[in-house]
């Protein structure tokens, strides 16, 4: 069954009037258990895709059916809802809130759910744990090195048990070893915990670690 | 950890930046409160004055006195109740800076005409009895331990001489608009030492308070009066307290105009403060703002964040600014020439104001980030660098 199910996507911007389509009848599944690399050169259309699989964005046109639900067809308070259930981000440049420490980033996403004050605690130790950071609670993004800072955010993205893993070049910012540290951690959660990814990288390397390459050029899939 | 935290933590996130926009708060409430209270402390005079007194003085200004003849004709004018009369009595008390009010009055009919000055029957009746009694309001015992019995030695100016007088009765203003720094002497007193001592000046009044039935009747009543004193050697000009409090303080009064208008100028000004300051965190934050919507937190979420940092800010400020208040009006007044304002208060009305512009503040400056981080599209904000 697929989790993830693209078709026939358009998708434009506006800049004065002017359209700008940036991807162009993309159909696109993904398997559940799937570890997908999206590759393709700069401004391709990479991020623009992951952000309409992701629901933080819409489609001009098409479908897109993301376990189970047609998210084209949400309005933005349900969207933002489904989001928070269905979906982990991981972003480049990690996106930690700088004012909370690793243990209150990761807790983030459970203040929306109805989770008791224990229950989370116990939820964002056991994320901070799979990342291998359970050291470093009470320490500030700005106190760790990239590497323990996308871990972090790693962390924040699958406290919820979401069923799909959204990464947008989440080494394009690190070093080689942290880099390396991330994309086993990735595998670990695609083997162990049976998580979707589906990841846009430049990185050859990165991209070796996927089952699965898909290349995009100038808004369509080759 | 919950929304809460999150507030306090953006809020601390500048520390200084934040401190500087509380204490620019802080300072604009103290402000107000000290020009608001300037501003009720003068209307107070206008305020106190009774709508059923008219005050008849003399047409060119009131330092010329009216002949005391004038009294008996304008009681018999329909719709006048009592009459009554008084002088400026001026003088010195130990120095120049011990100021004062310090009138000469008709013992036998002022208290009746000015019922917000409350004094004990008893005392009424000793200073309607004895010659050089006077009454004291009940702030100058406070200012400089009077009491009954104690002589006040006056240095005559407008009337030269020694004159000592005996306190006989402390009157209690009825509301806080009254003016509780009155010296009263007796007018009869004054006019047998003049008989004595300058005749010439004998026989005349500084002006005259007309009690009246009906006070829509004031203008009619007025224009009666004057008209029977056309033509004499002292023409009057009748008006209702109100317009004489009004017109005595006409020179001064374009200043009071222009610290009432500051006074709130000064909320315009908190509210680009904080303005400036809210739209500053929201721009840096667009990002994050993003990022949470991202994560699936709602307008409504970023509306109690930003609104709540703006609103704790403001409380913040503003009361820091009403506690501040107190003391700074408290030395205002004490470094003021005694008894210009015999009421200086930061009236509760000063307080609910600067309470609510504080809150509306908090609310308006939130407006605008609000409306940005809302609007912004995720998309849009995550690729905001920085
Ligand atoms: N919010 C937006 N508004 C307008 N144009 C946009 C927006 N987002 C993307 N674009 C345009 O769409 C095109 C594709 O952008 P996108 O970010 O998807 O590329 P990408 O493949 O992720 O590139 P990169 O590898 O540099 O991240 C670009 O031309 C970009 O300018
Ligand atoms: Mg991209």
């Amino acid at each position: 069954m697929s989790i993830v199910n693209v078709k026939n996507v358009f998708k434009s911007y506006w800049r004065d009037s002017m359209e700008i389509p940036v991807l162009r009848n993309i159909s696109i599944e993904v398997p559940e258990g799937e570890f997908l690399g999206l590759m393709g050169p700069s401004g391709s259309g990479k991020t623009t895709l992951l952000n309409l699989i992701a629901g933080i964005d819409q489609p001009t046109k098409g479908s897109i059916v993301v376990a189970g639900t047609d998210v084209a067809k949400l309005n933005e308070s349900q969207l933002a809802k489904w989001r928070a259930q269905n979906v982990g981000f991981v972003f480049q440049f990690y996106n930690l809130l700088p004012v909370l420490t690793a243990f209150e980033n990761v807790e983030l996403p459970l203040l929306l759910s109805k989770l008791s004050k224990k229950e989370r605690k116990e939820h964002v130790e056991f994320a901070l744990k799979v990342v291998g950071l359970e050291d470093r609670i009470k320490h500030y993004p700005k106190q760790l090195s990239g590497g323990q800072e996308q871990r972090v955010a790693i962390a924040r993205a699958i406290v919820t048990d979401p069923t799909l893993l959204i990464a947008d070049e989440p080494t394009g910012d690190l070093d080689k070893t942290s880099a390396e540290e991330i994309l086993k951690l990735l595998v670990q959660l695609n083997t162990d915990f049976k998580k979707t990814i589906v990841m846009v990288t430049h990185d050859p390397r990165a991209a070796e670690r996927a089952h699965t390459i898909k290349h995009l050029d100038k808004g369509e899939l080759t | 950890m919950h929304i809460i935290k999150l507030i306090s933590k953006n809020m601390l996130r500048h520390k200084l930046r934040t401190l500087l926009t509380i204490s620019g708060i802080a300072i604009a409430v103290v402000s107000f409160g000290l020009l608001r209270t300037v501003v009720t402390a003068w209307y107070a005079g206008v305020d106190a004055s009774s709508a059923n007194r008219l005050i008849t003085r003399h047409s060119v200004s009131f330092i010329f006195p009216l002949p005391l003849a004038y009294r008996d004709r304008i009681s018999k004018l329909d719709g006048v109740d009592k009459v009554t009369y008084a002088n400026w009595f001026g003088g010195v008390y130990v120095d120049k800076k011990q100021f004062f009010a310090r009138l000469a009055v008709d013992a036998e009919t002022f208290f009746d005409v000015y019922p917000e000055y409350v004094l004990p029957k008893g005392e009424l009746e000793t200073f309607k009895r004895e010659r050089n009694s006077c009454i004291v309001g009940e702030q100058l015992v406070q200012r400089y331990g009077f009491k009954i019995g104690d002589v006040i030695p006056i240095d005559g100016d407008i009337y030269p001489g020694k004159w000592e007088f005996v306190i006989r009765g402390i009157y209690k203003p009825r509301d806080k608009t009254s003016d509780p720094s009155n010296m009263l002497v007796q007018w009869q007193y004054l006019e047998e030492r003049l008989k004595e001592e300058m005749p010439a000046r004998a026989g005349y009044v500084g002006w005259y308070i007309v009690q009246i039935h009906d006070p829509n009747n004031s203008g009619i009543i007025s224009s009666q009066i004057d008209q029977q004193f056309k033509n004499s050697p002292a023409e009057t000009k009748s008006e209702t307290e109100k317009a004489f409090q009004q017109s005595f303080m006409a020179s001064v009064s374009s200043i009071i105009t222009a610290m009432d208008v500051m006074s709130f100028v000064i909320i315009g000004i908190i509210l680009l403060v904080l303005g400036n300051t809210m739209v500053m965190s929201a721009r840096e934050r667009i990002r994050e703002y993003a990022v949470l919507k991202t994560l699936g937190f709602s307008s409504f979420h970023l509306i109690g964040l930003i609104g709540g940092e703006s609103l704790t800010i403001a409380i913040a400020g503003g009361s820091i600014g009403i506690l501040l208040a107190y003391p700074m009006i408290d030395g205002f007044a004490a470094v003021l020439p005694k008894g210009w304002f015999p009421i200086f208060n930061l009236e509760p009305i000063t307080l609910v104001l600067a309470s609510i512009s504080a809150l509306l503040v908090g609310i308006l400056a939130a407006i605008f980030p609000i409306q940005r981080a809302t609007s912004t599209k995720i998309v849009d904000g995550l690729r905001q660098v920085g």
